[in-house]
């Protein structure tokens, strides 16, 4: 005779709360949230009592009062008149300005460091291995200090570039680099948008910017229909004249027919006039941030490199696939599910990492927000919870595209 | 047997011995191969090698001069052109001249400078057992001693502090070991409690609400006592450091257990904190511990700069670690989990036997990745005008009207402290992971 018996039903005791697994975790988070409840309300009440004691309200009407300073970079129209909100904005382009730049340039060292590192040759793979050690080993605050040094202690002054006996000669007689920063040539429209200031000019860059998606997706079509030729008969048409066509000729007619010419810098007064000017303090925290990390980003090159295993190679190879192929078809889209994931990660760095900016007079959200108009409202709890949502709302925005990323390229398992 | 003699005498030499084996061509082996396959192997490696020495060549070129034709001995920069009188050199005097204050701040009383030294010296045998394993345990215990010494060494004043702050903790082990057996918790939540009543004793005594103190003989043992916006120079960065490493470990350990517990409302505060304080740059953190932190603290609390810096630090490092953890735990083998709740142990018993020493093995060098760039970040402080190595050689040191204008001899500088630290510290890692590779190759 087999005795079923259902668990007990017996009525509910209040010791289960604790020692029946079923309730147990429940408990936990009551006592967890109880806990959490605390420390909030003794923080906040704290907070308030202190504000009250000193005097002071928590308000974000300063936004739109006057700003009261300038700003010298900067990528909008700016005056010291103009609200602390659009003082914050300027700095905001400004962070973005020389993140997205640095995250450039730090690509650009990371590859060829990392690529280099792996070399056959001795001497330019130890080379490459210092870099990287230097690098990564010293402070990027260090770092950003020594590179402003250089630009402004090395660089000659502009007026070392006047009189018939200058100090210093313009570099090609078109960029000067001196102690305030870097003028270059500045591409500028002769014809159809005239001289009616920087937003025709912004237009006319707005347009090339145009053409190029167009030639992009031009150059996509016909390389898919090549692909679809190539399946259909086996033979390939050529197509890299022709996509060099989508991608070139437009723009050229485009500057042809705008009359994009270049505007030399020239030496007025005290200082360069004309062209384009970068100044010290952005060419100091762009080329720091871009070398430190670009050291780290040459070791994440140089593991997803030697993640895909040999195998892969002579795998492609008994197929008979030439070894330019076997790099592209084989051995890239390997390394680079493990490469991108920290790459961004390395960007996100970058982006916080140009907070650093202030060190040297550059004006980002961090000088601007949190510097200046802190220091100038005295609003520092508003100035400082605005900054930290600025930087969340790129970081979370950052590692949701990584995170679909990860999704898009997981291996398709069953 | 005449017959092979004739044939033999027929043919002109045979040899009868073998040949002694010739050394390889030159160009096939020792030095010389090697140059060829390393260095000049085809056209693109050969211009590579090139470039490469040009580029050694140039920097060398800039800074042998500079450096061996360094000053070391001047008082001020002007002194120290003179001595130069214009040929290319270093002047590195004002390294020697400005030592003490690159190390300790400008502040430190000088005739005290043996206390900071002495507690640096000492760390290294705090740190010793724990970074090297095979060293004899008992060595442990001063490691658990050292943060009390150093304390007392740096800041000074009376023993009693820190003293009864060690007692207080040595009471909750205790505690707590003889409740383990019956329940983790049990154990902790006792534990802490004792912890705070030998506190609040410690506080009665040393308190008599007026100001005074109520035993008086207890404050006999006293080092001169120095305020901690004394501190500065590399001696602040190597306080920081190890300060918030070691407080963010065990943080860090509990916020990434905490972002894996099925528990939804503990695992999205976690998760909470987490991601905020990895979506913030550390300095917006600094800038909270210098202007808000302030106000979460009771008022009139006036806790100082240096402490609201470390629980900021702290926090920060603490999420980054919980990151590399939860990368460690997440690595583990699923059976690792199942067989530990096979064998009936508890989630505390399972956590603390079975999973966390794999887990914190396979994140080692994470951690030390985390508490290398903690390190480096350090130097963050100089933003919120504390005197750190960085801040002592931007504030007092290149704004004395000596050695205004010495710039690369003091960031150089600088960069090798930092250098020969982090560096350390990667290669031990290094070494580690080596030492705990358990798996056969």
């Amino acid at each position: 005779m087999t005795i079923m018996t259902d668990p007990p039903k017996g009525s509910f005791r209040l010791s289960m709360l604790l020692n029946d697994t079923r309730y147990r975790s429940l408990t936990l988070q009551a006592i967890a949230a109880f806990l959490l409840a605390l420390v909030i309300f003794y923080l906040a009440n704290n907070v308030v009592t202190n504000l009250a004691r000193l005097g002071l309200n928590i308000s974000f009407d300063f936004l739109g009062a006057p700003a009261g300073y300038d700003i010298n970079q900067r990528l909008i129209e700016y005056t010291s008149q103009s609200s602390n909100f659009r003082a914050a904005l300027v700095g905001i382009l400004n962070t973005l300005l020389v993140a997205v730049l640095a995250c450039a340039m730090a690509t650009i060292f990371g590859v060829v460091a990392g690529v280099l590192r792996l070399s056959n040759n001795w001497l330019v793979s130890k080379l490459m291995a210092v870099y990287v050690e230097i690098f990564r080993n010293i402070p990027v605050l260090i770092w950003i200090l020594i590179i402003y040094g250089i630009m402004t202690v090395v660089l000659p002054a502009p007026n070392s570039f006047r009189g018939d006996n200058a100090t210093s000669t313009m570099f090609l007689g078109i960029s000067a680099f001196t102690n305030r920063g870097v003028y270059l040539p500045g591409p500028e429209f002769s014809r159809i948008f005239g001289d009616t200031g920087i937003l025709s000019a912004g237009i006319g860059w707005l347009v090339a910017i145009a053409i190029l998606i167009g030639s992009y997706f031009g150059a996509r079509t016909v390389t898919k229909r090549a692909t679809r030729i190539q399946e259909a008969t086996g033979i390939r048409p050529a197509t890299t004249l022709v996509n060099l066509a989508i991608w070139f000729v437009p723009l050229i007619v485009f500057f042809i027919i705008t009359g994009l010419g270049f505007e030399i810098p020239e030496l007025k007064g005290f200082n360069f006039k004309g062209g384009v000017k970068i100044g010290a303090p952005l060419i100091a925290i762009w080329f720091a941030l871009s070398i430190y990390t670009g050291a780290f980003i040459a070791e994440n090159v140089r593991a997803g490199i030697q993640a895909v295993s040999k195998g892969q190679t002579e795998a492609a190879g008994a197929l008979g696939i030439r070894p330019g192929r076997i790099m592209s078809l084989v051995v890239l889209p390997q390394a680079l599910r493990v490469i991108i994931p920290p790459l961004i990660s390395n960007y996100l760095n970058i982006t916080k990492n140009s907070s650093l900016a202030i060190l040297v007079g550059y004006a980002d959200v961090t000088a601007t927000l949190g510097g200046i108009t802190l220091n100038q409202t005295g609003r520092a709890i508003e100035c400082i919870v605005l900054l930290m949502l600025f930087y969340l709302i790129i970081s979370l925005t950052i590692s949701g595209v990584v995170n679909v990323y990860n999704n898009s390229i997981k291996l398709k398992e069953r | 047997m005449s017959d092979t003699h004739a044939h033999a005498n027929s043919v002109a030499f045979v040899r009868t011995e073998t040949v002694p084996q010739a050394a390889p061509p030159s160009n096939a082996a020792g030095p010389a191969k090697w140059v060829k396959d390393n260095l000049f192997a085809g056209v693109g490696n050969s211009i590579l090698t090139i470039l490469a020495f040009l580029v050694i060549y140039l920097i060398l070129a800039k800074t042998m001069p500079w450096l061996l034709n360094g000053i070391w001995d001047a008082p001020s920069l002007s002194a120290c052109r003179e001595i130069l009188n214009g040929a290319t050199g270093g002047c590195f005097a004002v390294l020697s001249e400005r030592w003490n204050q690159l190390l300790f701040g400008f502040k430190y009383p000088s005739e005290l400078y043996w206390r900071p030294a002495l507690a640096f010296a000492m760390l290294f045998a705090a740190a010793a057992p724990v970074l090297f394993f095979d060293l004899p345990r008992k060595l442990l215990i001063f490691t658990g001693l050292y943060p009390f010494i150093a304390f007392w060494l740096i800041w000074g004043g009376p023993v009693f502090y820190p003293a009864m702050a060690l007692i207080g903790i040595i009471v909750a082990y205790k505690v707590f070991a003889r409740l383990e057996k019956q329940s983790f918790a049990l154990a902790m939540g006792a534990g802490v409690l004792a912890a705070f009543v030998v506190w609040y004793i410690a506080s009665f005594l040393g308190d008599d609400g007026q100001g005074g103190r109520r035993v008086e003989a207890l404050f006999a043992i006293s080092l001169e006592a120095v305020p901690s916006r004394d501190l500065g120079g590399f001696m602040l960065n190597m306080m920081l450091g190890v300060t918030c490493v070691s407080l963010s470990l065990p943080l860090g350990i509990a916020l990434a257990l905490g972002r894996q517990s099925s528990m939804p409302l503990i695992k999205y505060v976690c998760v909470i904190f987490i991601e905020f304080i990895r979506g913030v740059p550390l300095i917006t953190l600094l800038f909270v511990a210098n202007v808000m932190l302030g106000y979460f603290f009771p008022p009139g609390a006036g806790v100082d700069l240096f402490i609201r810096v470390v629980i900021m630090i702290t926090l920060f490092s603490a999420a980054y670690i919980a990151e590399v953890i939860r990368g460690g735990l997440a690595a583990l083998p699923k059976g690792q989990y199942e067989a530990a709740d096979s064998l009936g142990l508890d989630y505390a018993q399972a956590t603390r036997l079975i999973i966390l020493p794999q887990a914190l093995k396979i994140s080692i060098p994470g951690i030390v990745n985390v508490a290398v760039g903690l390190f480096k970040d350090t130097t963050l402080v100089s933003v919120i005008s504390m005197f750190d190595l960085v801040g002592m050689i931007r504030g007092p040191i290149l704004a004395s009207t000596d050695w205004n204008g010495v710039y690369w001899e003091l960031f150089c500088f600088a960069a090798l402290l930092f250098f020969i630290v982090c560096y350390g510290i990667s290669q031990y890692s290094q070494w580690l992971e080596r030492r705990l590779a358990t798996e056969h190759r």
